[in-house]
């Protein structure tokens, strides 16, 4: 990408003026008033008092308000379990599909598959999981009926922590499989084969070469899930109609009308989504970066 | 060749044979299937439970009201909007950071992974915050504009713009990936020497020439768009995604089959986009 960009700055303008820039000022123009306006916005209001001053004690708030404090730990839950989870069955799928040895053809079934299902999400995935894992669900009911278990009486509930964790999985294991689909074709076999001719066997072809190749590259996909899974709204709306009070659920309800009671506060609580968001997508990149050295 | 190969592959003992057999990676797509797969079929045998004389009668039912077509089609209208919109923004913009302006590329290309930091729901608080006070000539008193929120072209203004910036990371990655494929200084150059201008140039040359890459980005918008709820119901749209919602609130069929519907809708713009890109699956991000 650099040389490219290098090449063409040799070959062309050689003076950019501003002239030049104005080509792409409209662009700027619009991430300015309809990103960086409203992002700044909320960014000075939660450092605001209710008279107009500077203050520090919305962000203090954040961490002392044991009911924000808990929907911050409550949305890290639910990002962190689906991230995990969904980042290992999706790595098996992507596995199963590329170096695992099923047919070739249930690869792209299972890239279209995945790409339908990671952009299926908000109400209707919602209603999906309510007609599946619902009381009057369908697994629900061939669990009570075929097998004798009821999910219900275990303590199951769709509309609390597990089954939203259920719900979100939906689009987050087949995320993990777009990306890793190619990651795992970039596994060269001339390593595989260097690697039996030294005597490994396959489960240390795995361990000592094919995992650390991987590893950066599963960790920032796994990231890349929680960023996903924790900026999630409209799929938790939906399905608990905002009785779970994670962060983007108590959002909401801020904008709503000021549930908080102070408006400084719902601001600083969307600066601390902003920052988590901001350090998890920091970190996919980075380790982005290191996986090009090998995979690419 | 293929009788000898036959005769090896009969020799193989039965237990080589079952070492050979992929059981975990089986067993995998056994269980991802059954995840895929399980809510649709429940949605679907639910929606046509309503009545066992007249199975289809939750899909009736959904496709008589008004309503449901009213905000289907404005959210279609809304999408298309957002296409177009994000086409004129992002190509001209991609087209002239490759001919003349690489040094712009790290910026605006960060500019683009922002929505991933700014979620939906922080994105519509923003909005919400700026535009819902009237604004002021700098320095006066002078009204220069009345809230965007205030009034219906304003609000559609507004959430066409929200989802501009929604589907601003794959529109400009699906652009800029094509344009990476053609050359286009030669192009450009050729069509220069032949006594084109800029709009020509962008309309007759450099579009069609990314127009497979211009479609994936454009049905990935769709997808984002229709079915969206987060802005637009805190903006107060009548669109597809808040009807959806509050179907579901006192009506069981209808949203199921709907849901069934959208779920096929879905489908669709993934295997389009399948078609004309082969093969690069990618995901959207409207949770």
């Amino acid at each position: 990408m650099a040389q490219t960009a290098m090449k063409l700055k040799g070959n062309g303008s050689s003076a950019t003026n501003w002239r030049t820039w104005l080509g792409v000022a409209p662009f700027f123009l619009f991430a300015i008033l309809f990103l960086f306006l409203p992002s700044v916005r909320l960014f000075t209001a939660s450092f605001t008092d209710s008279n107009g001053s500077f203050t520090l004690n919305n962000i203090v708030q954040l961490f002392s308000e044991p009911f924000i404090v808990n929907a911050y730990k409550l949305s890290i839950q639910v990002s962190a379990v689906t991230a995990f989870g969904g980042g290992i069955l999706g790595f098996l799928l992507a596995y199963a599909v590329t170096v695992g040895g099923l047919p070739k053809s249930l690869r792209s079934v299972l890239i279209t598959f995945s790409g339908v299902a990671s952009n299926f999400a908000g109400v209707p995935l919602a209603f999906a999981f309510v007609a599946t894992l619902g009381r009057q669900g369908f697994v629900t009911h061939i669990l009570r009926d075929y097998l004798n278990i009821n999910l219900y009486d275990a303590g199951f509930n769709l509309y609390s922590f597990a089954g939203l964790s259920l719900v979100y999985m939906y689009f987050q294991f087949p995320l993990m499989v777009l990306i890793m689909a190619p990651a795992l074709d970039g596994l060269k076999r001339e390593w595989r084969e260097a690697a039996e001719n030294l005597g490994a066997s396959s489960t240390q072809y795995w361990l000592r070469v094919a995992m650390p190749v991987l590893l950066p590259s599963i960790l920032g996909a796994m990231i890349l899930l929680f960023g996903n899974a924790f900026g999630a709204y409209a799929t938790a709306y939906a399905l608990t109609g905002g009785r779970i009070g994670i962060v983007t659920i108590q959002i909401g309800a801020q904008i709503r009308g000021d549930v908080l009671y102070n408006p400084g506060l719902g601001y600083a609580m969307a600066i601390g989504m902003v920052v988590i968001m901001a350090i998890s997508l920091a970190g996919y990149s980075w380790l982005q970066a290191k996986t090009e050295r090998w995979l690419r | 060749m293929a009788s000898s190969e036959d005769r090896k592959v009969a020799e193989m003992s039965f237990w080589a044979r079952l070492r050979k057999f992929p059981f975990w990676s089986w067993l995998w797509l056994f269980i991802g299937a059954l995840y895929f797969v399980l809510p649709l079929f429940a949605t679907f045998e639910f929606s046509l439970s309503w009545d066992p004389e007249d199975p289809l009668k939750a899909y009736q039912r959904a496709f008589e009201d008004d309503k449901f077509w009213e905000t289907f089609i404005f959210s279609n209208v809304l999408a298309v909007a957002t296409i177009i919109a994000s086409v004129i923004l992002v190509v001209p913009t991609a087209y002239w950071i490759r001919l003349r302006l690489p040094e712009a590329r790290r910026v605006v290309e960060f500019i683009t992974l922002m929505p991933f930091v700014v979620p939906a729901i922080i994105l519509v608080f923003g909005l919400i915050r700026i535009y819902s006070t009237p604004f002021y000539v700098p320095f006066t008193d002078i009204r220069f504009m009345q809230p965007l929120t205030n009034f219906k072209i304003g609000t559609n203004i507004l959430i066409v713009a929200g989802y501009m910036v929604l589907a601003m990371p794959y529109m400009y990655r699906s652009v800029d990936t094509g344009m990476r494929t053609v050359d286009i200084r030669t192009l450009t150059e050729a069509a220069q020497s032949l006594g084109a201008n800029w709009y020509v140039i962008i309309t007759r040359i450099i579009l069609p020439n990314i127009r497979s890459a211009l479609l994936s980005g454009a049905l990935l918008t769709f997808a984002i768009v229709v079915g969206e709820v987060t802005l637009a119901s805190f903006l107060g749209v009548d669109a597809f995604g808040p009807y959806l919602f509050l179907l579901g609130q006192h009506r069981a069929y209808e949203p199921a089959a709907l849901s069934f519907v959208s779920f096929l809708l879905t489908w669709l713009a993934m295997g389009l986009i399948q078609m004309f890109t082969g093969g690069q699956g990618q995901a959207a991000g409207a949770h």
